[in-house]
C-alpha cells in the first residue's frame, strides 16, 4: 500500500459558499486509515458543511476531493461516497419517524430486496445494536416515531456500521452523543476504539471536549471555515484546545464599549426568569436599560427563554418577572419575521396597530408617516417604503424587524440572533442603535450565537441544555470563558 | 393483556375496523333486512370505486401531497371507459394509459418545480373534466361488456364487494408496506432528506406515486361504470372528498407517510355505509351529506381523543 492508498480521504483546498456566506474557505484534510479523527469548533466554524461534503450531500465549490487516492472532485455524490464505504451520522436525526427500525436499515441499503429482506434486514440492524449498545432494548419492529430521541441516534449509529456489499471504510460521526447518556456514550465511544483498532476510520465531531481529548488519535481544530490547527489528540490538553478553537479579542472594541458599561443593580429590575429544567436557582436577570447577552452552543434553550418571557409578557404570567410590553426580533427572518406579501411600511408598523387606529380603522397616513420615520432613523436602503418588503437586501429586511420592534411601545426587546447573515456595515449600524435606546432606558434581550456580538452586551449568561451554566458580567467576559462553560467536561 | 387492548396505539389501530363495526351494527338494528345477501351487496355496491379512489389517493397523501383532482380524473377515464374503451378498445386502453404517464408527470412537475401538490391537482381537476366534456358532451355511452361482467359478478354466501374490497386492500398492503421499495416510498413521506441522502432518488419515488395513483384512478373509473353502465364527466365529483375522508377515516395521516392500505379501504366501506344508514334513518338527502359529515367529525374527534392520550 503506497501513501496515497492509506489515505482514505485527502481533501485539498477545498471551499463552499452559501450565497455571500463562506461556509468552508480552502480546507486541507486528510484522513488516514484506522485512524479516529476529531474535529472540533465553535458554531459556524464548518464542521458540518465540511461533512456533509465528505458524505457526498454538498458538493463543493472548488478544490481537489480524493477518495483512496482516486481524483473524484465533481463526480462525487452520495452513491459514490456510499460505494466507497463512507458514511455520515447526521447531527439532525436521518431516520424516517413513519418506519420501523428494520425499514429504516432498508432505506440504507439498496440491495436489501427480495423475499424475506424485513427479516434480514431487522436481524442485521438488531445484530449490531447488540454489538454496540448491549441492553439496548430496541426491537426492529419498532416504528422510529415511538422509540426516545436517545433510541433513535442508537438506532442511525448502528445502522451506520452496518454493510451489505461494499466494505465500511470510513464513518463520520457528527455529534454522535449529544442525544445519549453516560452509559451508552461510554459503550460508542469503545465500539469506535474497539473499530479503529481493527483498521475502519472514524471522525468524530464532539462539543464534549473530554470525548475527543480521550478517544481521538488526531484533532483538527476549525475557525470560520478554515483548519486552523491539526496535532495528534495527547498533545493537546482541555486548555490548549478551546484556545486553538477561539479568536484572540480586538481589545480596542472592548474598551470602547467598556467605557460606555452602566453600573448593574442601579436601576430596577425588569426581567427575572428560570428556565425549568434549572436545579440551582440560578434566573436570568435584566435591569432597565441594560443589554443582557444570551451565549453559548446553537440550540441550548436560548431560544426557549426568549419565547418564555415573551409568553409571559403576553398572558401576565406570575411565574416569571416581566415588567413591561415586550417585542420580539425574530432571527428566522422568512419564517418568523417578515410578511412576505406586505409593504415595507406596514411590515414595520404591524406591531404598533394599536397606536394608528383612527374611526377603528388603519389609518394609511400614520402608518406611512411612521414607515418614513424610521426608514430615516434606521436607514432602510430603499426607493420607497411601499415597495414589497422582498425587495430590500436581506440586511435591511432585518433593519425592517428592527424598526418593527423600536418603533412600538415595547420597554423590552428580545433578540433570537438576529445578525444571522446580515453584513458587517448593517451590524454596526444596529449596534449603535441598540446602544442609544438602551440608554434611553430600554432593556435588551439579546441571543446571539456570534461572540463578538457579546461585547456589546452589559451582562451574559451562558445557557448549556436548557440552563445557565455561567453568569458573567461584561469585565469578565472572554470568548475562553463563554466556551469552557459551553462545551461539557465529560459526558 | 387488557394494557395492551387499551394502549393507544391499538386503539388507534382498531378505530376505523371499530367505526366501521358500529356503523354496520346500528345499520342492522335500524333495518334488519339489510342482513342478507341482497340487502349488503345493494349497500356496498359502490364501495368498490369509492375504495379504489381512496386507495389512489392514499398514494398521493403517502408522499406528503394532496390530490384535489381525482374525482375529476376518475370521470374522465369512466368517461374513456364508457366511449373510446367499448367502441375501439386499442385506442381505449392507450388513452388510458396515458392519462397514468400524465399523473406522473404531474408527480415529476410537482417535484422538480417544488410547486404545492393541492394548486397543481386543482387546476388540473378543471382540465379533466374539460376533457371529460369532450369525450362525453351528454351523459351516455355504454360500459364495456367485460367491466359490466366482473363488476356484476356473483359469488356465493359473501357479496362480491366485500371480496373485492379484501383483495385490493390485501394487494396494495403487500406493494407499500411488506415490500423493500414500498418502505422507500413510504420513508418519502417520513423523512424526504433522509431518503435522499441515502441516495434515492426522490423524483422517482414521487414519480411511482402519482403513476400508482392515476393507475387506481383508472380502475375506480372503469368499476364505477361496471356499475352505473353509463357515463357522465360529472359522476365521481364527490369522489375527491370521500377518497380524502377515506384515507384519515382509515386512521391516515396528511403528514408523514403514515397510511394504512387496509385502513382506507375500511375508510372507504364506512363512507359508502354511512349513506345507506341515513337513508335507512330517512333522513332526507338534503341532510345526508351534512350528516354524514357529522359522522366524519365524530370518528375524526375520537382519534384526537386517543391522540392526546398518547402525547
Amino acid at each position: 500500500m503506497n501513501a496515497s492508498q492509506s489515505h482514505i480521504v485527502t481533501l485539498e483546498n477545498v471551499t463552499k459558499h452559501f450565497g455571500a456566506v463562506r461556509a468552508l474557505g480552502g480546507v486541507d484534510l486528510k484522513v488516514h486509515a484506522g485512524e479516529c479523527l476529531g474535529l472540533v469548533g465553535h458554531n459556524g466554524a464548518g464542521k458540518s458543511t465540511l461533512m456533509n461534503v465528505l458524505a457526498g450531500t454538498l458538493s463543493p465549490d472548488h478544490g481537489i476531493l480524493g477518495i483512496h487516492g482516486a481524483d473524484l472532485s465533481g463526480r462525487y455524490n452520495v452513491k459514490a461516497a456510499g460505494e466507497n464505504g463512507i458514511r455520515c451520522v447526521f447531527q439532525e436525526l436521518s431516520l424516517c419517524p413513519n418506519l420501523t427500525v428494520a425499514e429504516n436499515a432498508r432505506i440504507f441499503h439498496p440491495t436489501l430486496t427480495g423475499f424475506g429482506w424485513k427479516r434480514r434486514a431487522g436481524n442485521m440492524i438488531r445484530e449490531k445494536l447488540d454489538e454496540i449498545f448491549p441492553g439496548h432494548g430496541v426491537h426492529p419492529d419498532n416504528v422510529i416515531g415511538d422509540l426516545s430521541i436517545g433510541k433513535r441516534q442508537m438506532v442511525e449509529i448502528a445502522r451506520a456500521f452496518t454493510s451489505t456489499g461494499a466494505p465500511l471504510h470510513l464513518v463520520i460521526l457528527d455529534e454522535p452523543t449529544s442525544s445519549l447518556d453516560a452509559v451508552t456514550s461510554g459503550q460508542l465511544l469503545d465500539f469506535v476504539r474497539k473499530v479503529v483498532n481493527q483498521g475502519l476510520s472514524c471522525i468524530l465531531i464532539s462539543h464534549v471536549l473530554g470525548e475527543v481529548l480521550s478517544y481521538c488519535d488526531r484533532i483538527v481544530v476549525m475557525k470560520d471555515g478554515l483548519v486552523v490547527e491539526t496535532r495528534p489528540g495527547a498533545d493537546f490538553t482541555r486548555d490548549t484546545l478551546v484556545a486553538a478553537m477561539g479568536n484572540v479579542v480586538e481589545q480596542e472594541e472592548i474598551e470602547e464599549h467598556e467605557r460606555r458599561e452602566i453600573q448593574r443593580g442601579t436601576t430596577p429590575i425588569v426581567v427575572e426568569a428560570r428556565s425549568d429544567a434549572q436545579r440551582d436557582g440560578a434566573a436570568l436577570v435584566a435591569h432597565r436599560g441594560e443589554i443582557i447577552g444570551l451565549a453559548g452552543l446553537a440550540g441550548h434553550g436560548q431560544t426557549r427563554m426568549l419565547l418564555k418571557v415573551y409568553d409571559a409578557a403576553m398572558r401576565k404570567r406570575k411565574s416569571l418577572k416581566v415588567d413591561g410590553p415586550v417585542a420580539l426580533v425574530a432571527g428566522d427572518r422568512q419564517t418568523d419575521g417578515i410578511f412576505h406579501l406586505w409593504s415595507i411600511s406596514q411590515n414595520v408598523g404591524v406591531r404598533s396597530l394599536q397606536s394608528m387606529i383612527r374611526h377603528g380603522l388603519i389609518d394609511p397616513d400614520a402608518e406611512a408617516a411612521l414607515g418614513r420615520a424610521w426608514q430615516a432613523r434606521i436607514k432602510i436602503r430603499t426607493p420607497d417604503m411601499n415597495d414589497n418588503i422582498l425587495s430590500l437586501s436581506g440586511g435591511n429586511q432585518q433593519k425592517a424587524l428592527f424598526a418593527r420592534a423600536l418603533a412600538s411601545d415595547a420597554e423590552i426587546i428580545l433578540m433570537d440572533d438576529p445578525m444571522r447573515g446580515v453584513d458587517v456595515g448593517t451590524k454596526l449600524e444596529v449596534y449603535d442603535l441598540i446602544r442609544e435606546e438602551a440608554e434611553k432606558g430600554r432593556t435588551f434581550l439579546w441571543y446571539t450565537t456570534e461572540t463578538d456580538e457579546l461585547y456589546n452586551c452589559d451582562h451574559t449568561y451562558v445557557f448549556r441544555d436548557g440552563v445557565i451554566v455561567a453568569d458573567l458580567p461584561r469585565d469578565q467576559l472572554s470568548e475562553e470563558k463563554i466556551l469552557h462553560s459551553s462545551f461539557k467536561e465529560s459526558a | 393483556m387488557l394494557a395492551q387492548l387499551s394502549s393507544p396505539k391499538f386503539l388507534r389501530a382498531a378505530l376505523p375496523a371499530a367505526s366501521f363495526t358500529v356503523l354496520l351494527a346500528a345499520i342492522f338494528y335500524v333495518q334488519p333486512r339489510a342482513m342478507s345477501y341482497f340487502g349488503m351487496n345493494l349497500m356496498l355496491q359502490y364501495t368498490v370505486p369509492i375504495a379504489l379512489a381512496t386507495i389512489a389517493q392514499m398514494f398521493i397523501i403517502t408522499v406528503n401531497d394532496l390530490d384535489l383532482s381525482i374525482g375529476a380524473f376518475v370521470g374522465l377515464t369512466a368517461c374513456i371507459g364508457a366511449t373510446l374503451l367499448a367502441d375501439t378498445p386499442l385506442l381505449g386502453t392507450l388513452a388510458l394509459a396515458a392519462c397514468v404517464a400524465a399523473y406522473a408527470g404531474l408527480g415529476a412537475l410537482i417535484h422538480w418545480r417544488n410547486l404545492p401538490s393541492i394548486v397543481v391537482t386543482l387546476g388540473m381537476s378543471f382540465v379533466w373534466l374539460g376533457i371529460a366534456v369532450l369525450i362525453l358532451p351528454t351523459p351516455g355511452g355504454t360500459a364495456p361488456g367485460w367491466v359490466k361482467a366482473l363488476m356484476g359478478l356473483k359469488v356465493p354466501y359473501v357479496p362480491f364487494p366485500i371480496i373485492a374490497a379484501i383483495v385490493i386492500g390485501l394487494v396494495v398492503h403487500v406493494a407499500l408496506m411488506r415490500s423493500s421499495y414500498g418502505a422507500v416510498l413510504r420513508g418519502v413521506g417520513g423523512n424526504p432528506k433522509a431518503v435522499g441522502r441515502a441516495g434515492w432518488s426522490l423524483l422517482k419515488a414521487k414519480m411511482t406515486m402519482y403513476a400508482a395513483a392515476g393507475f387506481f384512478g383508472v380502475l375506480s373509473g372503469l368499476s364505477l361504470i361496471g356499475l352505473t353502465s353509463a357515463a357522465d364527466a360529472h359522476i365521481a365529483d364527490r369522489y375527491t372528498l370521500y377518497a380524502i375522508a377515506g384515507v384519515i377515516l382509515g386512521g391516515g395521516e396528511f403528514t408523514g407517510g403514515r397510511v394504512s392500505p387496509v385502513g382506507a379501504v375500511i375508510g372507504a366501506l364506512t363512507l359508502a355505509l354511512t349513506g345507506s344508514f341515513l337513508t335507512f334513518l330517512r333522513i332526507s338527502p338534503d341532510w345526508q351529506i351534512g350528516a354524514q359529515g357529522g359522522i366524519l367529525i365524530i370518528v375524526l374527534a375520537l382519534r384526537a381523543l386517543i391522540n392526546r392520550r398518547e402525547a
